[in-house]
């Protein structure tokens, strides 16, 4: 049995795999499949400060290995998750990050007061929600905009922040720079990438959005590679995300640079997919020697420009 | 209660019309759970996302159910492909069924096309008490009258081109019953005009009616939010998830 517990900006999980938000919910559906104690932590549903209805259905759409959503971050708002979810899972034995999604640099810095004192591990900033208006990736969308709500949360908050990152942006590591500057702990990265699926016997997107966020299998690839761009711009940690989908996938994420991973889309083809993906990591460790979860990370071995 | 996701056997499959199957799924521990109006959430090999599948029928005696399904795209298409002996990937029961109210009471089901299956085991629990009024395309496409006349009910067929029972559509059928009788309860499942209409019928007459709605989902147990619907709970207006508050909901509660 290896060694599976890992750190994040000085927050213990007992294992690097995380159910990813808006996947699990705030987990009361998946403890109906098995206990929550198994997870190393869960990243909950992105909450803003009042309640939100979300877009109109439809809201999923299936794609060649992935899916697209357009909730458009539909949740009951941050005082009900304070006062209905967060006591039911603080019995739960797991590391409990809360995902921020203001959709006004004033809303983000209330959320985060609120949840001060709070029984919250760690506060994961959404500046990259595909689905709202307002918000959202219009936060995460420049380097300027991303370290200026980084600093206003950071201001307001004392627990362990981590900024999730968009991946519908030119260049990733200048975002992350700029939110390492103003005093991220962590950030995670990706979240969705905006994309579109049309009926073509109708003539109309199949999302009444239009538009919605693409994830699965379909943008690992995308996921590893940037993923590995961040871990070598920033010094603070990164928790991967994308396509997830086995442990061989968590094993691949974290060589590229991620201390954990999370797990979103995959959760829907299999419901026990993030405890599975924990077994097979511990199996894969165990096989090849390695004591320790953490000796992989960042461990891939870059070819050079002269082929070595 | 408990989820349950696992393999189970098919134990029998039939095709009952051009394009649709009907499975026998041994799956005790999902068949001791379920209600009528429940579904399973089926994972086809080779597609991210599970599909959704009414529950027809179920035998808790021996511990199976009965899936029928047409097919509609690739995933069921892929799905059809499964024979006898072969497994099945089920999460299941999922979902808020049918209310059944004392067998004694008098129950009306309309449904048409692939809405007819969910309605066999909720007005199988009526047995002559229980009238179901059901609508396909065309001869070729009727399915399950045997079945419900085999449950005790009276079955009033409608096609849409007359070639087989009444020349209409199963509202135009309901309308003339609703005349001269008065059921305690009205369940429909079907296309979203006939629920409409089926709706307004039983607000018109005073009738409770629950409906089985549709609508594109992931997870399948209330979790990512993927699938919601407008409904009006309390006086407030919000949205209620298909998979979770449904599939069947009380008519007067949904914005249809
Ligand atoms: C609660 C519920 C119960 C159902 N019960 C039955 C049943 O007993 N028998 C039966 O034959 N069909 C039933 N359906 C419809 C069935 O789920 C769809 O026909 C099926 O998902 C289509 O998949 P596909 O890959 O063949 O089609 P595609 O169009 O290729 O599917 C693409 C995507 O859209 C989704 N989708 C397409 N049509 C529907 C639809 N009508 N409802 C929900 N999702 C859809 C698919 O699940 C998939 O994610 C039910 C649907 C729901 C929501
Ligand atoms: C249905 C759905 C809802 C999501 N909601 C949120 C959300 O509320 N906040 C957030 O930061 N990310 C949200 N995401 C993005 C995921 O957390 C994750 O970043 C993305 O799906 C990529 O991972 P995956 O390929 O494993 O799904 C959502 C994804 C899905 C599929
Ligand atoms: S499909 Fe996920 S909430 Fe209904």
């Amino acid at each position: 049995m290896a060694d599976l517990r890992v750190e994040v900006a000085g927050v213990p999980f007992k294992n690097p795999v995380i159910p990813a938000s808006g996947a699990f919910g705030f987990g009361r559906e998946y403890e109906k499949f098995y206990p929550l104690s198994k997870l190393g932590g869960i990243s909950c549903k992105g909450t803003t400060l009042f309640l939100k209805d979300g877009n109109l259905p439809p809201r999923i759409a299936e794609t060649p290995s992935g899916m697209l959503n357009s909730v458009g971050l539909q949740n009951p708002g941050i005082d009900a998750f304070i006062e209905h979810e967060l006591p039911y899972l603080q019995t739960k034995d797991l590391t409990i990050i809360a995902n921020v999604a203001g959709s006004t640099v004033e809303d983000c810095i209330t959320i985060a007061q609120k949840l001060e004192g709070t029984a919250v591990d760690m506060i994961e900033l959404n500046i990259s929600c595909p689905n709202v208006k307002e918000g959202g990736a219009a936060f995460g969308s420049t380097p300027q905009m991303a370290a200026a709500v980084t600093k206003a949360v950071r201001g307001a908050t004392s627990k362990p922040l981590m900024v999730k990152l968009s991946p519908n942006v030119t260049d990733i590591t200048a975002i992350a720079r700029a939110v390492e500057a103003e005093g991220a702990d962590a950030v995670s990265l990706i979240n969705t990438l905006l994309g579109m699926r049309i009926d073509i016997n109708t003539r109309r997107p199949i999302l009444k959005n239009n538009t919605g966020g693409l994830s699965g299998p379909a943008v690992f690839p995308v996921a590893v590679r940037m993923v590995w761009q961040v871990a070598n711009a920033v010094k603070i940690p990164v928790v991967g995300m994308g396509g997830i989908a086995s442990g061989r996938d968590a094993i691949e994420m974290m060589m590229a640079g991620a201390s954990a991973i999370q797990v979103g889309a995959a959760i829907f083809a299999d419901p026990y997919a993030p405890v599975k993906i924990v077994d097979e990591m511990n199996a894969w460790l165990d096989e090849k020697g390695i004591g320790s979860v953490k000796e992989i990370v960042g461990t891939v071995k870059p070819w050079g420009p002269d082929g070595q | 209660m408990a989820y349950t996701q696992s393999l189970y056997p098919i134990l029998r499959k039939q095709n009952l019309a051009r394009g649709i199957y009907d499975y026998t799924v041994h799956c005790p521990e999902i068949a001791s759970e379920a209600v009528p109006g429940q579904f399973v959430h089926i994972r086809v090999p080779g597609f991210q996302l599970r599909r959704p599948i009414s529950i027809c029928g179920i035998n808790r005696q021996v511990g199976t159910i009965r899936l029928v399904m047409e097919i509609r795209g690739a995933g069921t298409e892929v799905l059809s492909r499964l024979n006898e002996g072969e497994l099945i990937d089920l999460i299941g029961p999922l979902g808020h069924g049918f209310t059944l109210l004392s067998p004694h009471k008098k129950a009306v089901a309309g449904g048409g096309g692939i809405g007819v299956p969910p309605l066999l085991g909720a007005i199988a629990h009526y047995g002559e008490n229980g009238t179901v009024i059901t609508g396909f395309r065309s001869a070729s496409a009727v399915i399950l009258q045997d079945d419900f006349k085999a449950a005790g009910a009276r079955a009033i067929l409608c096609t849409d081109d007359g070639t087989m029972g009444e020349h209409g559509f199963v509202t135009g059928a309901l309308q003339k019953l609703l005349e001269t009788e008065t059921p305690d309860i009205i369940y429909a499942c079907g296309p979203m005009p006939m629920l409409k209409a089926v709706a307004a019928m039983a607000a018109e007459k005073g009738i409770e009616c629950e409906i089985s709605l549709e609508e594109r989902m992931a997870c399948g147990v209330g979790a990512c939010l993927g699938c919601a619907c407008r409904t009006i709970k309390n006086g407030v207006e919000g949205f209620s998830h298909v998979c979770k508050d449904g599939p069947v909901f009380n008519s007067k509660e949904v914005v249809l």
